[in-house]
């Protein structure tokens, strides 16, 4: 059976949309499920440096839709996982080099070889978007709790329901629980009325991330990471395990009046 | 520091005002139409109706309301019957009796 197609994407850029395709893959392969990761962003590509594989990819998405390399030969395996693979854009290419019917067919073939095809989407809503999406059974959002990012996810969202494209879940990334609790950040609950989307993750601010994509080592392999944590919480529900929320619990009256943490 | 202040900081808090901000931006964004042009809209309803009722024009409200990315123009545009009218006569004269 085919595995899962899964499109990251945001509207918004900066969001976390390559640190969380990176994560969940690790977190995926850490449940011991065969992944492969397809960097979308052609022009600017990044998974490869956030997953460490920089340094051993010898083809890109275009060298094989071109056909200058057999699909296996564009899939860099991951040392740490066996079944663990990326696909890196190209570089020097630019977003028009590939169609939606190319990236469907990637995506597809990548399908019978893996449980969970994850597709890190260039920002955006045009082309790079659209062929992103194209081939998604499922898209996870990426969004901030601020303004602008959840502005632009809803257009994201907007664009998935009026195109019947596939169902979209939500990832709230960069949340401050500190900030919320002071009353300065949007809080998650407001963000998902708004949005009237389902919630697959809320994943805290961690100083961790920033130092995981100087290594290539992402914050999943961390057991002290909170980050972490999220992100493989979230691979686990993609698989289907109920895992509870506990970030999204609110506080009661009591707890908030006297600022309990 | 007294309860109320308590309130009021609440009200005027960046989240507030981020999530009354937010639920402005995403009910006209999915509608399609700017604040400014939801003015036009009120005064063309307005006129339109005018034509064939009496209506209060001053207390007319057009908005937009969101339930579950469903988004609805409602207008609210209340008729002068001939007891609203003599209301407003009365309130105009500047209510006799009242001292
Ligand atoms: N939970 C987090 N805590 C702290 N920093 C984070 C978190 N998530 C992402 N970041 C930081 O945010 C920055 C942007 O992340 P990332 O590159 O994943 O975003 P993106 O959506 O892929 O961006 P682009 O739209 O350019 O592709 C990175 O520097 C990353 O370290
Ligand atoms: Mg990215």
């Amino acid at each position: 059976m085919a595995g899962k197609i899964i499109t990251i994407s945001s509207g918004k850029g900066g969001v976390g949309k390559t640190t969380a395709t990176a994560n969940l893959g690790l977190s995926l392969a850490i449940l011991g499920k065969r992944v492969t990761c397809i960097d979308a962003d052609i022009g600017l590509r990044n998974l490869d440096v956030m997953l460490g594989l920089e340094n051993r990819i010898v083809y890109d998405i275009i060298n094989f839709i071109e056909g200058r390399c057999r699909f296996r030969q564009a899939l860099v395996r991951d040392k740490r996982f066996p079944e663990l693979y990326m696909m890196a854009a190209a570089q020097t290419r630019d977003k028009n080099s590939i169609t939606v019917e190319d990236m469907t067919k990637v995506a597809r073939e990548a399908a019978e070889i893996s449980d969970f095809v994850l597709i890190d989407s260039p920002a955006g809503i045009e082309h790079g978007f659209r062929y992103a999406v194209a081939p998604a059974d499922l898209v996870l959002i990426v969004t901030n709790p601020e303004v602008t990012a959840v502005r632009d996810a809803d257009r994201v969202i907007g664009l998935l329901e009026a195109e019947e494209l596939a169902p979209a879940q939500l990832i709230l990334n960069r949340y401050k629980p500190e900030l919320v609790r002071r009353n300065e950040m949007l809080d998650p609950d407001t963000v998902i009325d708004l949005l009237a989307i389902d919630l697959i993750g809320i994943v805290p601010e961690d100083d961790k991330v920033f130092g995981a994509g100087n290594q290539g080592r992402p914050v999943a392999l961390d057991e002290h990471s909170r980050a972490g944590k999220a992100f493989r919480n979230i691979g686990r529900r993609l698989t289907g395990e109920d895992v509870p929320f506990e970030a999204l619990r609110k506080q009661t009256f009591i707890q908030r009046l006297f600022g309990s943490r | 520091m007294k309860l109320l202040d308590l309130f009021r900081r609440k009200k005027k808090s960046g989240q507030y005002i981020a999530a009354q901000r937010l639920r402005l931006v995403l009910t006209h964004d999915r509608a399609n139409i700017s604040p400014g042009m939801l003015e036009v809209l009120k005064d063309e309803i307005i006129a339109v109706i005018s034509k064939h009722l009496d209506i209060d024009t001053e207390n007319v409200v057009v908005n937009l309301t969101e339930d579950n990315r469903r988004t609805r123009l409602v207008a609210d545009i209340p008729i002068l019957t001939n007891r609203a009218r003599k209301a407003e006569v009365r309130s105009k004269k500047g209510a006799p009796g009242k001292t």
